[in-house]
């Protein structure tokens, strides 16, 4: 990785500059979230009274009710499962039309584009209502498919964007090699131009999944049967119309964090390995 | 072209464009015609009014027009201080620098945290009546008492507080696109430059900037989009719209949809706003256009 | 360097259709499984989701019939829910409208409520003498009424609740006020401000970043200042709100801002920030709902706190505070279970159940026989029932816009932005740009 330097800075003073500005900025950022985890800890009377980070007592039971109670087994499945496909679909679905968009040229492929370019910018208010009707005509209303497919939607065009915009700076070598070599066209995309897109490729996983992850009204107003519901809407119940249990709602929004931490955890990696390694070859 | 080929290339965007369709294009063609409409929502009846509910819009509606300042002026700030913060501290986590995947983590968190969860923590944070004042103590503590303030519950500087948080709440995303794109750039350029007696300022300008010169369009352009159209934020952070303080378009929308259950005015709404949101984009595409060329 | 290792992509397959078969079997099994009579009920209302499930299985084994109550919070989204759910016409046997007369109207027209007169009249009105008149009235629409619905009831209650003022106790005691004796006119309210000013105590909480509690309290005063008959005159567009009797009312406001009788920042709370400030003691008054008994004691049960009407500010006429029915049910017009679910809703507001609800939910009974003991906190906050209105037994509506730009304006004069004239005139801009609308159509 040594090749990754660029530049060594022997002025100290930037330096230290430097990680004053990133330290002072982890704080901020830590702060909410360690505030977060320590009013899940706290009691419902004591989190309004008791303002420290550091909570009096340790009231694990928090999480206890939280997953058992809230049964959040079921809707943490449910929520991984419609995360997993729609980001699949998505990942699928929008580089091979990010891929067409950038390489090949077909007659109204500029309007297409457009179309999707233009569905970024003009957000349908009232869309919940619209789709349900939709769904219910076809007979996807309250099926886990209805609702993938509604989610997939939702993230296509600007993911089509992100990886176009991509696949735009790609240099073209490879492909040409590949094509030299008999690649067909889904080959090269397969074997070329998505491997060379990991780093993009890692942020459309990451930002479907935190849009799927997070969403709940669509889903509310789409399933009619518990099972199907995901985790977001089962944290809701937390949040009562007169009583709110702030504790347990804390607890509920840590476990919901989690998995998408740990999902960048895993992402950020090939959002660093890069293009260097391997593109150089031959 | 032959036929086979085209056929081919339709076929990479057939499955996003069959769904786009279905999904997106006939509910945007229903909610575009009910903009046409004076409806509740829930009558089995409408009433055509054409164009009355846009005439409405552009030239009655103070509110509207008071909500699209604010969310200008929410977009100023993430443009300028959020994305410059975003690049600084991607440029600094480029380099080999200890605890680099540290800091890509935890600059991460606040883009997953739920808006719910960052309204409630941020009140809790600044506000000074049902909160821990903590902005204030520390301005006290730092030695600046004259700076301290109500930030949340004074009108003139509630909108800015607000646009700061969500500043705070956007840069992960920018900083992580950022990051990606530096890192796509190939280093031998930096070598050769340095070789060549080049001072870290000039490798910026004329190797950095003019590559990133996209990356930093689609952040824009991404900004822009999730800026404008904020809202639960600001239901946690002050409670609602401030006597118009702090209204926002999307906030508005919902307003005629539920408070006054005018469904047909809501889409106008939304139309409006989606077309003054397309002319931005343009506006900005077209400028990068150009500097590409430059 | 592969991106997925071809197996992988296999697997992912694989698994991902035995999800959709696992999913659609799952959802076509559960078409067939209703042969007993079910009824089914989407509710909001989350603290009472335990309740609710205790008395489903005692009908059921009573009756043989089961009830599913289904919870969709919060409210907001349960509204949309109900509304998406009109338009597909997929609505539950039971469920509830958040929203304003005209709404209920509209739903009416479209043929989704099912009217309950007959139900209500049967046997000499036994159900509709059951149940508190002004908790009825709400789900009612009289002869003649402006939304155009055939008059008759609609709904049913399933509790009472009133909004009125709450006041500290201790805190009354550490100002050295008497807690037994809380201020009876506007003027001795003021005077408090004085005191609390010096302290670190804040005055008066409630939710005011919600525009409808603002307009539950100008409201009030306005019936204090000028009756109820020149407030509906008002409403019709008779009489306009440059009038000085509502020039005074929005001056109330101005006097309470400037006599420091109200909190810091009240124009950016909503009523959840508030209850949490008058709940740990913070605050010494708050302008809040009966629903607030169950929400003070989850937050902190040692409160000592009374129940007080809003202070007048006028002699002339008297105190009116928002009463009536808490949360009503209403029954799907195109149900299947049709009757079932009215059996139940019969059920659910009698004596027993009533008493039930009412202990383990901390919410006043809508059934007048109920002898419960209630607490003495909740008693308080029947005890004023007779002075009791809601807008929606008044049969006028306000135009939307218009109430928008009056709470609006009250939050302006709030921050000291804008002054009572200035409101009013803007006010009636409005009102006379909406009345000129409705006459064109």
């Amino acid at each position: 990785m040594n090749t990754t330097l660029y530049y060594k800075s022997k002025n100290i003073a930037l330096n230290v500059l430097i990680h004053l500005l990133l330290i002072s900025v982890a704080v901020t950022c830590l702060y909410p979230l360690l505030w977060m985890v320590s009013s899940s800890l706290k009691t419902s009377e004591t989190i309004f009274q008791d303002i420290s980070l550091i909570p009096k007592q340790f009231h694990f039971s928090n999480y206890y009710f939280a997953v058992i109670k809230g049964d959040f087994g079921r809707y943490f499945l449910n929520s991984l499962f419609y995360t997993f496909s729609v980001v699949v679909g998505i990942i699928v679905i929008s580089s091979l039309a990010a891929y067409a968009f950038s390489r090949f040229s077909f007659p109204g492929k500029n309007i297409m584009f457009y179309m999707f370019m233009a569905a970024m910018m003009i957000p349908i208010p009232g869309s919940f209502v619209a789709l349900y009707v939709l769904l219910n005509k076809l007979h996807l209303r309250n099926t886990p498919i209805g609702y993938i497919l509604c989610m997939v939607n939702v993230g296509l065009s600007t993911s089509i964007f992100l990886l176009k915009t991509f696949f735009d700076k790609m240099p073209k070598e490879l492909e040409d090699a590949a094509r030299i070599d008999g690649c067909s066209k889904f080959g090269i995309w397969w074997h070329v131009a998505l491997p060379l897109s990991r780093p993009v490729l890692a942020v459309v996983v990451v930002f479907n999944a935190l849009n799927v992850w997070n969403e709940y009204i669509l889903a509310l107003i789409i399933f009619d049967n518990k099972k199907y519901m995901p985790l977001q809407v089962a944290l809701q119940t937390f949040q009562g119309e007169f009583v709110t249990n702030y504790p347990l709602l804390m607890a509920g929004l840590t476990v919901t964090a989690l998995p998408i931490i740990v999902l960048y955890l895993l992402m950020q990696k090939y959002i660093i390995k890069g293009v260097t390694q391997g593109a150089l070859v031959g | 072209m032959n036929l086979k080929s085209t056929l081919e290339n339709y076929s990479f965007v057939l499955p996003a464009v069959i769904i786009f369709s279905i999904f997106y294009i006939i509910p945007f063609i229903w909610v575009f015609q009910l903009g046409l409409f004076d409806w509740d929502g829930i009558l089995p009846t409408k009433a055509f009014v054409g164009l009355n509910n846009f005439k409405e819009i552009i030239f009655q509606d103070k509110s509207w027009w008071q909500a699209m300042t604010n969310a200008g002026w929410v977009t100023l700030i993430a443009l300028t201080f959020q994305n410059a913060l975003a690049f600084l501290l991607a440029l600094a986590c480029d380099r080999e620098i200890k605890m680099k995947n540290f800091y890509r983590v935890i600059f991460f968190i606040p883009p997953v945290l739920s808006e719910i969860v960052v309204g409630m923590a941020w009140r809790f944070i600044i506000n000074d009546v049902d909160g821990a004042n903590i902005i204030n103590r520390m301005l006290v503590n730092i030695g600046l008492p004259q700076l301290v303030h109500s930030w949340l519950n004074d009108p003139k500087t509630a909108l800015t507080t607000v646009a700061l948080v969500h500043s705070w709440k956007g840069f992960g995303w920018g900083f992580l696109i950022l990051l990606a794109g530096l890192q796509t750039i190939p280093r031998e350029l930096y070598e050769a430059a340095r070789v060549d007696g080049a001072s870290a300022w000039n490798s910026f300008k004329s190797i950095t900037i003019p590559l990133m010169i996209p990356v930093i369009t689609l952040v824009a352009i991404l900004t822009i989009l999730g800026t404008m159209q904020a809202f639960v934020l600001i239901i946690g952070l002050v409670g609602g719209e401030f006597a118009g303080h702090t209204s926002m378009p999307v906030l508005r929308i919902l307003a005629s949809m539920r408070y006054s259950s005018r469904f047909g005015y809501a889409c106008a709404q939304g139309i409006t706003f989606g077309v003054v949101l397309v002319v931005i984009s343009f506006i900005q595409y077209r400028i990068s256009q150009k500097a590409k060329q430059a | 360097m592969r991106f997925y290792p071809k197996n992988f992509k296999l697997f992912l397959t694989i698994l991902s259709v035995g999800f959709f078969i696992f999913s659609f079997a799952g959802c076509s099994s559960q078409n067939s499984c209703q042969l007993k009579p079910s009824v089914n009920v989407w509710h909001w209302m989350t603290d009472r989701q335990p309740a609710f499930e205790e008395l489903a299985k005692r009908y059921e084994q009573d009756f043989g019939v089961k009830v599913n109550f289904e919870l969709y919070a919060p409210s907001d989204a349960y509204s949309q829910k109900v509304r998406a759910a009109a338009q597909g016409t997929n609505l539950p046997d039971i469920f509830g409208i958040l929203g304003e007369k005209r709404d209920f109207g509209s739903f009416i027209k479209a043929g989704h409520i099912l009217d309950l007169t007959a139900y209500m009249d049967a046997e000499q009105g036994k159900w509709r003498n059951s149940l508190f008149e002004k908790a009825l009235a709400v789900n009612e629409f009289p002869e003649g009424n402006i939304y155009g619905v055939k008059s008759g009831v609609y709904g049913v209650p399933i509790d009472i609740m009133t909004i009125q003022m709450v006041y500290n106790k201790d805190l009354f005691r550490q100002l050295g006020l008497d807690p037994q004796n809380p201020p009876q006119t506007f003027e001795e309210f003021l005077s408090i401000g004085k005191k609390i000013k010096g302290s670190n105590l804040q005055g008066l909480v409630s939710g005011w970043g919600e525009v409808w509690m603002i307009d539950c309290f100008a409201n009030n005063y306005a019936f204090n200042i000028m009756g109820k008959d020149k407030v509906l005159a008002t409403i019709k567009g008779d009489s306009p709100y440059t009038d000085p009797d509502w020039i005074r009312v929005l001056g109330l406001f101005k006097q309470m801002q400037g006599g420091g009788i109200l909190a810091n920042g009240l124009v950016t709370m909503v009523n959840k920030t508030a209850e949490q400030l008058f709940a740990n003691g913070k605050a010494v008054f708050a302008f809040n709902g009966s629903w607030c008994v169950n929400v003070y004691k989850g937050m902190n049960p040692k409160l000592d706190y009374g129940v007080m009407m809003p202070p007048k500010a006028s002699d002339k006429f008297p105190m009116a505070i928002w009463g009536g029915a808490g949360s009503s049910f209403i029954v799907n017009a195109r149900s299947k279970n049709k009757e079932e679910a009215v059996k139940f809703l019969q059920w659910l507001t009698e004596k027993d159940q009533q008493t039930y609800l009412s202990q383990t939910t901390n919410n006043l009974p809508a059934n007048k026989e109920c002898l419960v003991q209630i607490p003495q906190i909740l008693s308080e906050f029947a005890k004023n029932m007779e002075f009791a209105t809601h807008p929606n037994i008044w049969g006028v509506s306000e135009f939307p816009a218009v109430i928008e730009t009056l709470d609006k304006g009250i939050q302006s004069i709030i921050i000291g932005e804008k002054t009572p004239e200035q409101v009013a005139s803007e006010v009636q801009k409005i009102k006379d740009r909406e009345l000129a609308k409705n006459k064109k159509k």
